[in-house]
């Protein structure tokens, strides 16, 4: 699996997210500052069923870090993709780093949790 | 074909109301055909707080009965048509109108009428009663041209219609023939230290005098002649010397009625006439008429219960009183004369303080039998339970009535009261079903509230279900946390007062001195509005960026699609043709669904992120300007058209309206806040449901607080009344700033007021009379949000950097192809499930 150069860091927000089309998917894209660490999940909110995780807040719960759909407030974990108020419902999580000042990830085969329940994600 | 039987009540006042309420709250309800006659020209109002008329409540802010009361429940009402009278053998009752109707079930619910003493000249002019909503607008009138007022009777009613006439501006005067105040409840040295309070506030007061004419007056138009040969003169002589039930139509019929007036009812308050009951202050049980509205309202549910063939039966009532008689606290339980046998009295009297306390205590001093309270009656609550329940009295029970020299606390603890203990005599709810309720689940007052109705009534009970609450939580292991999250062991009020004390600019600040991890979508939003509050710095700077709901962040309303919709500011609901038109443009130019929202003004739905900005520069163009619909904070102020149009106007809503909204636009706030103004009593801005409503009488502006819609709705509490426009705005200001301050996060003005100690009270103690001396600080904070005030919008599209935000990608200037509308009755919606797909194939072919 190759590093797939998407945006400058610039181009993000700080403890905020933004979405980018990679490879025809909507990617939802998250920084937070204070790690450094950057988080790319699939844009769907398979509850809410609309393009809008970019658009939720971020945080942590115990220490997981999650974003909060904008629409109904569930929590997914950035790292899993699994959402924290029903473990069967799962967003697609990619792998993404900063490598000298761009955003990269890898888009091909979006990680899954086995055995999970997939919403399926609209382009 | 019906095989329901006919039930007639017969009076429609407090008591009457209460029965019907009950009534159709039972199954009892669907065996009977419900008639009712009612005498007075509207259904029952709260004649307790009568003297709440001169002080600005209206007949309908007094009404007991909802508007749909009657229709919705069936019954028949027969208003200002007063019952003449029954015919038993027919079982039929004839009103006065000519109205006849059959019934199976007859209740006499005919209250009392006001005893006029026959002394010579009673019934000269200005010679009134004080009882009915029409009798308070005959003293209203006489008033108008009188400078002396004269209430016959120092009891109870006559106290209460001293301080009316005080209220009117009169020089008052209390004649009373007993030796003292409120003989019925109070002993020699409690009437006395009463009678030194009330004189203090300005009302003169004759005891032991017996009137034996009333004639012309020369400086006055009455002159009162006593028999100790003194004169008084005066303009209005106010008769309030008790109370006689009101018998008439069952004496016509031969019911039994007692030797000294009253209709005689047995435990099931059936009468002599198993077909027919009497309830309230018209019947006549054991030879006691009651004239308080707690016994009357437990005869009604006595009734009901008969009805619905369960055991009831009504045994007498307590008559214990707790009331604030012109400012002066005075409270009267059980046997406050020390009549029983053997009792023994114990006596605290602080003459500089103007306290009394008596305490009345069986021979063996275990119980209590009576108290009497006067000027301090905060003892109140614990002492009428020992005395309802007969609690065993502590080793020295004068320890009850004598202040705390240490730090020991004499009050009865909640634990000790049996679950049996009446905490709320309004709504009789026992600490039974306080405690079940909080076993469901009820753990705030609030909930407790709204769940058993207790402390809903005169709310006297407040402290002590605020006892019970705290000490069944606790029993029951439940820590209540308030901590706001994970992240902060703060609640949101010590959030605001830690960003004050420390002058803290910015969430990561706050983080890092008083907070752990990251933050999460609780406190981030929380802690972003009280910077705001405070700072109300521009929330879209970098630092407060993360800390916003998607509402914020794009400064407008996401719906279920994703996409937005737009809520321009029209202050006061008011708007051109000119602005009407460039709105209309907008909305057809980027094809948005349009619709005008319940806080007169127009939402425009369906846009996407990429268009916000393009929309807003259109719309600030043509003198728009942000209308905050997407964050916590001002509203709307809603009004009607007021005096300049309307004919009833009484002053210009709407010019008051524009101004309030400009003052207060984009205040954050703990939750979304709504005002309204109503240029007269009528009030068709509906203010009553605000959070700060606004009403126009003729002696200025009426204020309204803590009101709000939606799920639960709340009618706003009186604040204040008669205020000049700078005195109103003053009000505001600091009670909105006081609520900015200490309320929890996400909760609304009347859930803030329910939960404050001391509740409405207390938040006029801090507004108006400055009880915390904070009243400066809150106007200040308000002119400092005021002077910084900016519309978010024109910040926004003048910021180059802040507009990159505004694209559904970062990398790509495609729309989202998942916002997918329809037309219906010619305007778009999102698309549903069934119609995305079939678009989808569509396109796909």
């Amino acid at each position: 699996m190759s590093w797939q150069d998407v945006c400058s860091v610039d181009d993000l927000q700080p403890d905020s997210g933004v979405c980018a089309l990679v490879g025809g998917q909507q990617v939802a894209l998250f920084f937070m500052i204070k790690d450094q660490a950057v988080y790319a999940v699939h844009n769907y909110d398979p509850i809410g069923k609309a393009n809008v995780l970019s658009r939720g807040m971020i945080g942590d719960i115990k220490g997981e870090p999650v974003v909060a759909s904008p629409l109904y407030k569930q929590h997914f974990s950035l790292r899993t993709g699994v959402c924290l108020e029903d473990e069967q419902v799962v967003v697609p999580v990619y792998p993404a780093r900063i490598h000298n000042g761009r955003l990269e990830m890898q888009v091909a085969e979006p990680t899954l949790i086995k055995g999970s329940r997939q919403e399926e994600a609209s382009v | 074909m019906s095989t329901k039987k006919s039930l007639v009540v017969i009076g429609n006042g407090m008591v009457g109301q209460h029965f019907l309420a009950s009534l159709v709250a039972s199954q009892v309800k669907d065996s009977y055909h419900i008639t009712t006659f009612c005498e007075e020209p509207r259904t029952a109002y709260d004649r307790v707080h009568l003297s709440a008329f001169f002080s600005g409540k209206t007949a309908a802010d007094l009404a007991l009965a909802d508007d749909g009361f009657f229709t919705d429940n069936g019954i028949t009402l027969h208003l200002g048509d007063k019952a003449a009278s029954i015919d038993r053998n027919s079982k039929t009752v004839t009103s006065a109108k000519g109205v006849t109707i059959a019934y199976d079930t007859l209740v006499l619910a005919t209250g009392s009428y006001p005893f006029v003493p026959p002394v010579p000249g009673h019934d000269r002019p200005n010679c009134l009663v004080y009882r009915t909503i029409e009798d308070l607008e005959a003293i209203a009138s006489a008033a108008k041209t009188s400078k002396v007022g004269v209430v016959v009777g120092g009891g109870l009613l006559g106290l209460e219609a001293a301080k009316a006439l005080t209220d009117l501006g009169l020089e008052t005067h209390v004649v009373e023939f007993a030796p003292r105040l409120m003989a019925v409840q109070l002993d020699e040295a409690g009437g006395a230290m009463l009678r030194r309070k009330v004189e203090a506030l300005g009302l003169q007061v004759h005891t032991g005098k017996n009137t034996t004419l009333i004639t012309d007056g020369g400086q006055c138009v009455n002159k009162m002649c006593f028999a100790d040969g003194e004169e008084l003169e005066t303009d209005i002589v106010l008769f309030s010397a008790g109370i006689r039930p009101r018998d008439d139509i069952a004496r016509a019929c031969g019911l039994d009625v007692g030797s000294r007036g009253g209709i005689v009812i047995d435990n099931q308050c059936k009468t002599s006439d198993p077909a027919i009951y009497a309830i309230g202050e018209c019947a006549l049980w054991n030879g006691m008429i009651y004239g308080l509205v707690a016994p009357g309202y437990t005869m009604a549910r006595t009734v009901v219960a008969d009805l619905a063939g369960s055991y009831a039966s009504f045994t007498g009532a307590d008559m214990s009183t707790k009331l604030k008689l012109m400012g002066v606290d005075v409270a009267s339980i059980g046997d406050a004369h020390a009549k029983s046998q053997g009792s023994l009295v114990y006596t605290y009297q602080n003459g500089a303080s103007e306290i009394y306390k008596r305490l009345v205590v069986s021979q063996d001093k275990k119980q209590l039998l009576g108290a009497v309270l006067v000027g301090e009656v905060s003892g109140y609550g614990t002492l009428l339970q020992y005395c309802l329940n007969g609690i065993e009295l502590p080793e020295n029970p004068d320890s009850l009535i004598l202040p705390p020299r240490s730090d020991e606390s004499v009050g009865l603890g909640p634990d000790a009261l049996p679950l049996t203990a009446q905490i709320c005599s309004c709504y009789d709810v026992t600490k039974g079903a306080i405690c079940q309720a909080i076993e469901a689940g009820c753990s705030s007052i609030s909930a407790l509230k709204a769940e058993t109705k207790a402390c809903t009534g005169c709310g006297g009970c407040g402290a002590l279900l605020k006892s019970v609450l705290d000490c069944e939580l606790t029993k029951r292991g439940i820590e209540v946390n308030t901590d706001i999250c994970e992240h902060f062991p703060y609640t949101r009020q010590d959030l605001y007062n830690l960003v004050v004390v420390e002058q803290i600019k910015t969430f990561d600040d706050l983080l890092d001195k008083h907070g752990k991890g990251r933050g999460c979508d609780i406190c981030k939003p929380a802690i972003g509005s009280i910077l705001a509050s405070y700072w109300n710095e521009y929330v879209l700077a970098k630092e407060h960026l993360g800390l916003q709901d998607t509402n914020d962040t794009f400064l407008a309303n996401m719906q279920k699609d994703g996409t937005y919709s737009v809520v321009p500011r029209i202050t006061g609901g008011e708007i051109n043709p000119d602005m009407l038109i460039a709105l209309g443009q907008v909305g057809k130019k980027y094809k948005l669904y349009t619709k005008i929202t319940g806080g007169q003004r127009v939402d425009l739905f369906g846009a996407r992120v990429d268009q916000l900005p393009h929309i807003w520069k259109e719309l600030i163009d043509a003198g728009f300007e942000s209308g905050h619909a997407y964050g916590k904070s001002l509203r709307t102020v809603k009004s009607c058209v007021g005096s300049t149009w309307c004919r009833y106007g009484i002053d210009d809503s709407v010019g008051l309206a524009i101004e309030l909204e400009n003052r207060y636009k984009g205040l954050r706030s703990p939750h979304k806040l709504k005002f309204a103004v109503s240029g007269c009593t009528r009030e068709c801005a509906e203010a009553q449901g605000k959070d700060v409503g606004v009403i126009a009488t003729e002696s200025g502006w009426n204020l309204y607080v803590c009101g709000n819609g939606g799920m639960k709705p709340r009618h706003a509490d009186l604040f204040a009344t008669g205020l000049d426009k700078a005195t109103l705005i003053r009000y505001i200001d600091r009670f909105l700033i006081f609520y900015v301050r200490t309320a929890a996060r996400l909760q609304r003005t009347s859930v803030w007021m329910e939960n404050m100690e001391g509740g409405l009270d207390y938040l006029k103690a801090v507004v108006i009379d400055d009880k915390l001396g904070l009243c400066g600080q809150l106007e200040q904070q308000m002119q400092h949000v005021i002077n910084t005030y900016q519309c978010e919008w024109k910040s926004t599209i003048e910021d180059e950097n802040k507009l990159k935000r505004f694209r559904h990608f970062i990398n790509s200037d495609q729309p989202d192809d998942n916002v997918v509308f329809v037309e219906e009755r010619g305007q778009i919606r999102p698309a549903d499930e069934e119609e995305r797909k079939h678009f989808k194939i569509m396109e796909v072919a």
